[in-house]
């Protein structure tokens, strides 16, 4: 592997006497997912949130393509194409599914001096690229509200790599779906994997991320606890990391191995 | 995926077949059109020799629905776009009032007052905003108290300066005023008058304006509202600034997520609420040539409820300005027409009433199925 997308160094987060993340360093490369494990209270939504340019750092260093970077809002981060896919935010329902794929994106077609929402421009793409992810529209005016979550999840994905996203960020994209809407998701990440784009894929759940995982961090109150590579880790092992070890072993014993 | 764009996806077999009848069908302006079919055949029925739909009664009905139509847009791009305006009703007394008191009691020409007064107001509806976005609060809130200051200005201030609470004299300080004829003032009387003269329309049959028609032209109020209307329109459904309107009040979160400006569209739709009041009252202040200080009482709401009769959702995020303007149709055809009708007009609140809740019940149904909301 040659020069990471996107790599984080020490970065550090307080809000006020709180300390969110005390040094974490992540590095993402293109066309690997990157699991990002931890518990909820870990810091995996400040660290997101500091990728994606919602949080400043309070120390520490991002390099963007090997150039130090600074985002100044969500969009600067967008525009240099990391994208983000939230856990409950991603689409809003009650818009159709390509107002929703083009929103904050809108394309524009001009009419003399005025410019309007190129509505068949939007359609057309919008079908082709569900299309792409297996995912059969009624209609391109159809709204979100009436997709399964799995869906909608896959909507984000495909709308965040239509607009051109190097490293993608999910958060959490599995953790209120079934089974089968899992492993649509988990299929649509590895879609996208091998298209080059670097996958950040935050869940707490190791099945998931060992299904599609090329690289573990596990984060633990603000600090990392260090990467591994796919087939160097087990799957308890990552489990005793996140948990931070002692209580959930003893759960383990007495509710048999099945946590 | 080996499939060619151009070819047909593959169906699935679990989306049923709709019928192009029932696609029609489903569109959030279906209340109102259907309230609005319903009103007018109860008035050609019962009303149709009242006078009601000659060239007088048209216009009569026209300009109360006109008025509406101009609140009403403003009030419906806020709502879609997760917001309220309460103060909108005393905005209208406020505007009209600072108007008068330039105009009038200060004796600047007319232009300057109305364009002092439009940015005075536009700068408090954005206030409204800012405050709704700085601290979170809900708009309801914030704007109630609008209504109240507002209000308290709107009655204040004339006393303080003139020792009473009706400003008069505007209509001839604006005599002769450019920006005032554009508020007041009336186009196309070529046509009416050639109307009149073909008999398609009344005209005066004796007096000093013998065979001038009744109707001598279409006052600015009524084209201020067919503009707004086409504008909020194309605004909402063919800008992408209509798409951040809509994901602005859909969820606001994800909106930001996605890199809409949500404050920046909430502080302009508050401003374009205020505009829109302040349209109201310069048309109102034109044609009555004063000023009250009880001018636009209770507006708000009536524009809130012409905006839910044309199937926007109170919460946000969903809607039509066609809607809406058929919604202030209805409004503005029911009040006069009882009036033509003979009807006790104490019943127009009793019919309004009804219509509201049988329009809200059916757009509800309209949007779950549009919107999969269960």
């Amino acid at each position: 592997m040659s020069e990471p997308i996107i790599q984080m160094k020490n970065i550090e987060k307080h809000f006020g006497s709180v300390i969110a993340l005390a040094g974490v360093s992540v590095d993402v490369f293109g066309g690997e997912c990157h699991c990002l494990l931890g518990d909820n209270g870990a810091g995996k939504s400040t660290f997101i949130k500091t990728m994606s340019g919602v949080h400043k750092p309070t120390a520490g260093e991002i390099f963007f393509e090997g150039q130090p970077m600074s985002f100044a809002d969500p969009r600067d981060a967008i525009a240099a194409g990391i994208a983000t896919v939230h856990q409950h935010l991603a689409m809003i329902p009650l818009m159709s599914v390509s107002r929703n794929f083009f929103m904050g994106n809108e394309p524009v077609k001009s009419v003399g001096p005025l410019k309007f929402f190129d509505h068949d421009y939007a359609n057309r793409v919008t079908m082709e690229e569900m299309r792409k992810m297996g995912i059969n529209l009624r209609g391109p005016d159809q709204a979100v509200g009436t997709l399964s979550g799995g869906e909608r999840q896959t909507v984000a994905i495909a709308r965040a790599v239509h607009f051109g996203a190097k490293v993608l960020i999910l958060d959490e994209p599995t953790s209120a779906l079934g089974v089968r809407q899992t492993s649509n998701v988990l299929a649509t990440i590895d879609k996208v994997r091998k298209q080059g784009i670097g996958v950040v894929f935050i869940t707490h759940n190791v099945r998931h991320a060992m299904a599609v995982g090329d690289r573990f961090t596990v984060l633990n109150r603000g600090k990392t606890l260090g990467t591994a590579m796919k087939g160097e880790i087990e799957h308890e092992e990552l489990q005793d990391m996140m948990a931070g070890g002692q209580e959930l072993a003893q759960l383990e014993g007495s509710l048999g191995g099945t946590v | 995926m080996t499939d060619s764009p151009n070819q047909p996806a593959a169906v699935d077999e679990r989306i049923k077949e709709r019928s192009p009848l029932r696609e029609a069908l489903i569109r959030p302006e279906l209340g109102g059109i259907m309230g609005t079919a319903i009103v007018f055949v109860l008035f050609l029925l019962f009303a149709s020799d009242s006078g009601m739909f000659n060239s007088q009664g048209i216009l009569n009905w026209s300009q109360v629905s006109a008025q509406f139509m101009i609140i009403a847009v403003g009030a419906c791009l806020l709502m879609i776009a997760g917001e309220f305006d309460l103060s909108v009703g005393s905005m209208i007394g406020f505007c009209g009032m600072m108007i008068a008191i330039f105009s009038v009691t200060m004796g600047w020409p007319v232009w300057l007052a109305i364009i002092v007064t439009f940015a005075l107001c536009i700068a408090i509806g954005a206030l409204n905003g800012f405050i709704v976005i700085r601290t979170g609060l809900p708009s309801f809130i914030v704007t109630l108290a609008f209504l109240f200051i507002l209000r308290g200005f709107t009655i204040y201030l004339p006393q303080t300066l003139e020792r009473k609470t009706i400003i008069g004299g505007v209509k001839d300080a604006a005599e002769g005023d450019w920006l005032a004829a554009i508020f007041g003032g009336k186009i196309l009387t070529g046509l009416f008058q050639w109307m009149g003269d073909a008999g398609i329309i009344a005209t005066f049959e004796r007096g000093s304006n013998i065979g001038k028609p009744v109707v001598d032209g279409l006052p600015m109020l009524i084209v201020w509202a067919i503009v707004l209307i086409i504008f909020g329109h194309i605004l909402l459904t063919r800008t992408k600034f209509g798409n951040w309107i809509f994901a602005s009040g859909g969820d606001a979160e994800a909106a930001r997520n996605s890199g809409v400006p949500v404050n920046r569209v909430k502080i302009l739709m508050f401003m374009f609420t205020a505009f829109c009041a302040c349209v109201f009252a310069t048309c109102q202040v034109m044609e009555f040539g004063s000023a009250g200080a009880d001018r636009g009482l209770l507006k708000e709401f009536e524009a809130i409820i012409a905006v839910v009769i044309g199937g926007a959702l109170l919460t946000g995020g969903y809607g039509s300005v066609i809607g809406a303007a058929l919604g202030a149709l209805i409004f503005g055809v029911v009040q006069q027409g009882l009036f033509f009708a003979g009807v006790e007009s104490s019943l127009f609140r009793v019919f309004l009433g009804v219509i509201l809740l049988f329009a809200v019940i059916l757009n509800t149904y309209i949007r779950r199925i549009i919107t999969g909301e269960r």
